[in-house]
Order: C-alpha cells, then structure tokens, then sequence
C-alpha cells in the first residue's frame, strides 16, 4: 500500500482549496452584482418588481442551497443548456448569495432616513437618480460590515457544492479519506483550512463594524 | 428535445417523503431544544466573571461559525471513530446540528444579555439575588425576548442546513428525494417536490416561533 505523508495530503487539500476561492469569489462577486438588481427592484416603485423580487429573496431564504444546487444541475439540462458541476455551482451559489445580499442591503437602505427620499423627491429625481446619488451611497456606507460578514456564508456554502460533484476542499478531503483510511487528520484539515479562509473575514467585518459604530 | 415534467409518479412514493419530512421536523426539534440550551449555558459562560471559561467557550463558537457544516458532520460522523466514538447516522446528525447551533445561538443570546441595563442586574443584587438567580430571574427572560427573531432564523438555517446530513446518510427528507429520483429517474421532479416541502417547513416553523415568542414573552417580540 501507498503511505501518504502528511504534506502529501496538506499539499493536495490546499491545492483543492484555490478551487474553493475561485467559486467563492466567482458567486461573490456575480452575486452582488444580482443581489444589487434584486435590491433595486425591491424597493423599486413598481409593484409587480418588488413583489417578484420579494418571492425570489423568500425562496432563496427558505429552501436549502443543496435543493437549489441539485434543482440547478437537473434543471438546465431540461432548457437545453449542457451543465456541469462547476456551471450547476457557480450559477446556485451566485442566486443564493444574490437573495441573502439582498435582504441584507434592503436593511441598509431602509436604514435610510425617510427626509432623504422626501427631499430626493422634491428635487424632481426620478427613483434611479434618488437612488444612484442620495440612497446607495448613504446605504453602502453601514452596508460593508454585514457584507463581509455574508462572504464566510458564501466560502462555507462552496462545501455543498461537493456533494453535486464538484471538487473543492470538502470534495478533495473525501477523496483523499478513501485513499488514506484517515478520516479523523483529513477532515481535522479540512475544517482548518476553511478556519484559515474565514477567519480574517469574521474579524474584518468585526472590526468594520466597530469603526463605523465609532463614526456615528 | 421537449421534457414532459410528471409529478404524478411521485405519488407512489409518498410515505417515503412523510418518513423524510418527519425525520426533518425530528432532528429540528431535539437539536433546537438542546442546541438553544447550549446557547444560553454557553451566553452565560462568555458573560461571566471567569475569565478561562468565557476564552474556552469564544473558541468553540469561532471554531463553529467559521467552519462548514458539512465539514463539522463529516468530521464528526467519520473522524470520530478513530476515537472509538461510533455514532449512528441519526446521532451524528443531531450531535452536528447541535454543536452548531450551539455556536450560533451562544453568539446571538450574548448579544441579547449585554443589552440588559445595569440597573436592572443592580436592583436584582440589592435585593439580595445571587450571581445564578439574576441570570435566570432578571437577565435572561428578556434578553430571550429581544433576539427571539434572531433566534428564529438561525433555527431555520439549521433546519434548511440539515438537508446535507443525507450525505452520511441520515434518512431526512433530502435523502427521500435522492432515494426517490434513484428509483423513478425523475431527479427535477422529486427534488423539486422536495424544495418546496422545506419551503413550507420554513414558514411552519417562522410562524410557529412567532406564536411561541408572542406567548412566552408578554412584554412583545423585538420586531424583526
């Protein structure tokens, strides 16, 4: 039998790991850029808008990312679109971060003094100009901590998607479990190595929080 | 190709789904009570005076919240035979869930103690209350009561979350839709079916803690 050392299997964990990062900023960044259009048409002046984007935000929050995973992975193949696992998880993960940012930044911009959307308005701008110079920038100011808070449930969302297939850290670990027989050091690892990723995050968004705290 | 979607070939297996949602509802229940009372015996120890217990306990609930679930479970149900713990599918499943919102609810019920005023703990230690009888008495019912919303909706993620425990094969109601699309070759539809069975249980159980919050708690529920 092969003897694996220990760097053998550290060295292929975290060579798993650059594909964990890469799907976590992938959905990150796609997922804010959806989240932000979610969020304009949930508070946007237009009923129909803001009642889609509400029911999108309270599936997305209500069903486990595993469902969504697995309802993507067998659902674009049925509209004609050839999937794999790392399409099927980056288009999941990318809705559910876009729901939960959403939500989160419908708290900042409601946390918005109701005289500034009075006095917005009574400048004559439309909802895009009150929004673009007055509300978002005001809004995006308390929105940074609860954001990279969010982004430790976006890097320990990847792990799921190992169940559809796609090999992260979480994926790599049971792989290297089957041929190891070393379940207790491997995912010992594993969980090590997503404290290393998210860590510094929880105590960004921790500091973030208190300097912004201090500002006001 | 046109795919014609047939649910009705679900039917045949509708007890398979009601054992999943009852394996479900099961696992929430026993991990919630028991995940809540760690939570508060692990607010009150991150509150307290002594100083290695608060550090110890900060560890556990960093240690938790920035690790994955399924890494937990995994670790739990896989890594821990090695130190001649076994557990069955079902108690690894709880003893994860519980770990985890252990962690989770001890962060959210802190926040809910510090924000007790002082004077009300002054006025509890002039009437000659003890260190344990302020916490329970005058400290923890209302801090309860502020966070209750909070609460709710980490109970729900670990609801939601519990759907990875089919991965160790835990017979909840992920696995009923897994075990289904094996047999009937239908994965959208069985999965499909099974979303919106956690969507219900979601609501159910929002709107469950909101009457138990509304009765537990006179003085009314922070609003969320």
């Amino acid at each position: 039998m092969l003897d694996f050392t220990l760097w053998d299997i550290l060295s292929n964990l975290l060579l798993a790991a650059r594909w964990t990062v890469l799907l976590s900023l992938i959905a990150f960044v796609s997922g804010g850029i959806a989240g932000l259009l979610l969020l304009v048409a949930r508070v946007s002046p237009v009923p129909p808008l803001r009642v889609a984007a509400r029911l999108f935000i309270e599936v997305f929050q209500g069903t486990p990312l595993l469902m969504q995973l697995f309802i993507v992975f067998f659902a674009l193949p049925l509209i004609g679109i050839e999937t794999s696992a790392w399409t099927s998880a980056a288009v999941g993960l990318t809705l559910f971060t876009a729901a939960y940012l959403a939500e989160i930044w419908r708290g900042c911009v409601e946390a918005v003094p109701k005289g500034q959307w009075e006095a917005s308005a009574s400048l004559a701008m439309t909802f895009p100009e009150q929004m673009r110079h007055v509300i978002l920038p005001q809004a995006l100011r308390i929105a940074v901590p609860p954001t990279v808070g969010f982004s430790v449930q976006v890097v320990k969302g990847t792990a799921v998607t190992s169940i559809i297939g796609f090999v992260e850290v979480t994926k790599a670990g049971t792989m290297i479990t089957n041929a190891t027989f070393q379940p207790f050091l491997v995912y010992g690892l594993v969980g090590l190595i997503y404290f290393a990723l998210c860590y510094p995050l929880s105590l960004s968004a921790k500091a973030l929080e208190r300097k912004l705290n201090v500002a006001r | 190709m046109a795919y014609s979607f047939d649910f009705s070939s679900l039917l045949d297996y509708t007890p398979v789904l009601v054992d999943g949602v009852a394996t479900t509802v099961g696992l929430t229940a026993v991990s919630t009570v028991l995940g809540v009372a760690l939570g508060i015996g692990g607010a009150a120890a991150r509150t307290s005076t002594v100083k290695p217990l608060a550090i110890v306990v900060g560890a556990y609930v960093e240690l938790i919240r920035n690790t994955p679930f399924l890494v937990q479970l995994f670790f739990i149900f896989f890594g821990l035979p090695s130190l001649g713990i076994r557990l069955a599918e079902w108690q690894a499943a709880v003893l994860a869930m519980v770990i985890n919102l252990g962690a989770y609810s001890t962060e959210i019920i802190r926040a809910g103690i510090e924000a007790t005023p002082k004077g009300q703990i002054e006025a509890g230690a002039s009437l000659g209350m003890t260190g344990p009888q302020i916490f329970r008495y005058v400290v923890l019912g209302p801090a309860l009561g502020k966070i209750w919303p909070a609460l709710t909706s980490q109970i729900v993620i670990v609801m939601l979350g519990s759907s990875v425990c089919s991965q160790i094969a835990a017979e909840e109601l992920s696995f009923a839709a897994n075990f289904i699309q094996s047999r009937n070759f239908r994965p959208f539809e069985a999965y499909f079916l099974a979303t919106a069975l956690y969507l219900a249980l979601a609501v159910a159980l929002r709107w469950a803690f909101s009457l138990i919050g509304r009765r537990m708690f006179a003085k009314g529920v922070a609003r969320a």
